[in-house]
């Protein structure tokens, strides 16, 4: 245990999970298949009383299902003893759930105590997890749970559940009740501790935002824990499988989308390019060679350095390094649509060079450039909406 | 939950030392103390007869001050031994049911009038010491069985939940996580029937079971109201003691952090 984590994740498999709460009534958790992948995180998402906490809760068996297996890496869950299952897999709720009569050493060193790990190493854990977590050894040690803010509980309360180093950790909406800020904070440290760790974790919200956040794969579900759609964010942004997930995402799912479509997959500009030392006439030839009337100063290491237009360099002597309009704002490949939009809006150039690994030229891209997409986007939309309209008229088992 | 101004200061502060939260309350027994010092230079500064000097000679006093002490142990005591256990067992899956069935008998108990009951047992058993116990206990169980279940029952549910989730077993969560947070209801249950007791103990004196109702009955009997004062005055002044040390252990007992 002296790394703080030697357990990386490892896949969960749910076999027609059926849970019942009694015998006549709706199941909460319906004939649900699904496998969730090794060291991803998966967000359940859903309406309240959709039974995606259920579905959650059946993995460490808070709740017994009536039917199906579920299979934690190798091992079925049924098979080990429910105390030690559940302490083999960590557990996360909202509000963080901390024992507020118990410090947040005490609070964190619950697991490994169960296990009946040695004093010594369990307080070198206690630290190793703080500092994980970014809370200061010293001051928070000793604190009791009521002292902290609800942001720090929470850290605390990861901490208590990567305690034991478990290759699973389930997380029930835990950064719900905390405000935005903080909330946005926590998600961005939670993708860098997994970054890390490589956990496998089940995340439960009802929060579009946060799902589309964090999650490498989303289930979307419906009454009874029914998948309406299990996919990547940006898949299911851009194609939604039904009208109940379109409805789910809302409005807005379009400039949404412009945050995961990477400017690297649109389709660059391309202008004419000069080198530094080239001289006016040399510049006036290859303007005069293009269809705009400006062109690009590229350096030897191939990095977009400034402009020169055609009206700048009229009349006048110099390299193009002279002559150049520097270049203040470049947008790099792995940018998302939405941070190049921002880019582009704060440039002063209406066309801004996108640029990939340090620095190098890759092609430009102008507002034009990303309406395009948004228009190729809508007609994609559309086409799929024809599409299924005629395959409902055919009579079609899209139901 | 959001942490307000007013929290976040606190939560720097260090909480007072015992010592230093205690030293206010020990105005309470000296006074206590005073009043009973007065009370008795006074009794020995008057003209006493027989009757009085009797009943009012220091010895006798404390005996029956003792006597009063140990039927208000003996009786708590009892109730502890039935109220945690049942109090626990009340609340736990399976047995809620029974619940309200246990909370009207020690309600009907409470509800009856003490004199009542004393004397039901000292006719259905017999008189002393012991009879006087059982009758007290049957009289102030209900404060600690009740504050023993409301304390589990008010213990945050995802806190169990949350016990649960990280492995611990049911009774694991119940030792480490619903009784601790349980412990100031079910001691302020117990100060309330420490209370009770010492006020009730008084009617022990009806099946000869002693204590200071002993000298309150002789007081009334003989009709001397010094002697009657007397033994009230200790009577109230032992309530408030035994209240006193109530709230210190429920200080020193409740976990921090709350």
């Amino acid at each position: 245990m002296s790394d703080t984590s030697t357990h990386t994740g490892v896949p969960i498999e749910l076999e027609n999970v059926t849970k019942q709460y009694t015998s006549a009534g709706l199941a909460a958790v319906d004939d649900l298949t699904m496998s969730i992948p090794a060291g991803k995180i998966v967000v359940l998402l859903g309406p309240s009383g959709c039974g995606k906490t259920t579905t959650m809760r059946l993995i460490n068996r808070l709740i017994e299902p009536t039917s199906g297996r579920i299979m934690i890496g190798d091992t079925d869950a049924r098979a080990q003893e429910p105390n030690e299952l559940r302490r083999g897999i960590g557990y996360v709720i909202q509000q963080a759930g901390l024992f507020p009569h118990m410090t947040v050493a005490t609070n964190i060193a619950q697991v490994p105590q169960m296990r009946r790990c040695d004093k010594q190493r369990i307080s070198t854990r206690v630290d190793e997890l703080l500092e994980l977590v970014g809370l200061d050894v010293a001051q928070f040690r000793g604190r009791y749970p009521r002292q902290l803010s609800g942001g720090q509980q929470q850290r605390v309360g990861v901490a208590r559940a990567l305690a034991a180093d478990p290759s699973v950790l389930l997380m029930d909406e835990p950064f719900g009740a905390l405000d935005p800020i903080t909330r946005e904070r926590l998600q961005d440290e939670l993708l860098r501790l997994q970054e890390e760790l490589g956990k496998t974790i089940v995340f439960v919200t009802h929060d579009i935002d946060e799902a589309l956040r964090i999650g490498d794969k989303i289930a979307i579900l419906n009454k009874g824990s029914k998948i309406a759609q299990y996919a990547s964010p940006a898949e299911i942004l851009a194609n939604p499988a039904s009208e109940y997930v379109e409805q789910f995402i809302g409005s807005g799912s379009a400039m949404r989308l412009l945050n995961f479509s990477k400017v690297a997959d649109v389709e660059l500009g391309q202008v004419a390019q000069v080198g530094p030392d080239d001289d006016v006439a040399r510049i006036r030839e290859t303007i005069d060679g293009a269809d705009t009337p400006y062109a690009l100063v590229v350096d030897g290491d191939r990095r977009p350095t400034g402009w020169v237009t055609s009206d700048g360099i009229e009349g006048r002597t110099g390299t193009a390094d002279e002559l150049a309009t520097p270049i203040e704002t470049t947008i790099p490949a792995r940018a998302t649509l939405q941070e190049a939009m921002e880019g582009l809006l704060s440039a002063e150039n209406d066309v801004v060079p996108v640029t990939r690994g340090h620095g190098e030229y890759l092609g430009v891209v102008s507002l034009g450039t990303i309406q395009q997409e948004l228009a190729d986007l809508k007609e994609r939309q559309k086409e799929r909406r024809q599409h299924e309209r005629v395959g409902a008229a055919d009579g079609g088992d899209s139901a | 939950m959001s942490v307000t101004a007013a929290e976040a200061r606190t939560a720097t502060e260090t909480p007072p030392s015992l010592v230093r939260r205690n030293w206010k309350s020990a105005i309470t027994p000296v006074v206590l103390v005073l009043l009973v010092v007065a009370l008795l230079s006074f009794v020995r500064s008057q003209k006493l007869d027989t009757i009085e000097q009797n009943n009012l000679a220091l010895p006798y006093i404390f005996q029956k001050t003792w006597e009063h002490v140990e039927l208000t142990l003996a009786g708590t005591i009892l109730v502890l031994i039935i109220a945690l256990p049942l109090g626990v067992a009340l609340t736990r899956k399976g047995a809620r049911y029974a619940s309200p069935v246990v909370l009207i008998l020690a309600n009907i108990g409470q509800a009856a009038p003490a004199v009542g009951i004393i004397v039901l047992f000292a006719v259905a058993y017999q008189i002393g010491f012991w009879t006087a116990v059982v009758a007290l206990t049957v009289y102030g169980v209900l404060p600690s069985l009740r504050n023993t279940m409301v304390g589990i029952q008010q213990v945050d549910p995802a806190l169990i939940d949350a016990g649960r989730g990280i492995g611990m077993s049911a009774g694991g969560v119940l030792a480490k996580v619903e009784l601790p947070l349980a412990v100031p209801v079910i001691l302020g249950g117990v100060r309330t029937t420490l209370v009770l007791m010492v006020g009730n103990a008084a009617i022990a004196t009806f099946i000869n079971g002693g204590g200071l109702g002993d000298i309150v009955v002789a007081g009334i009997n003989n009709q001397r109201p010094l002697i009657l004062i007397t033994g009230s005055v200790m009577i109230a002044v032992l309530a408030l003691l035994i209240d006193w040390l109530g709230g210190l252990l429920t200080q020193v007992f409740s976990p921090r952090g709350l």
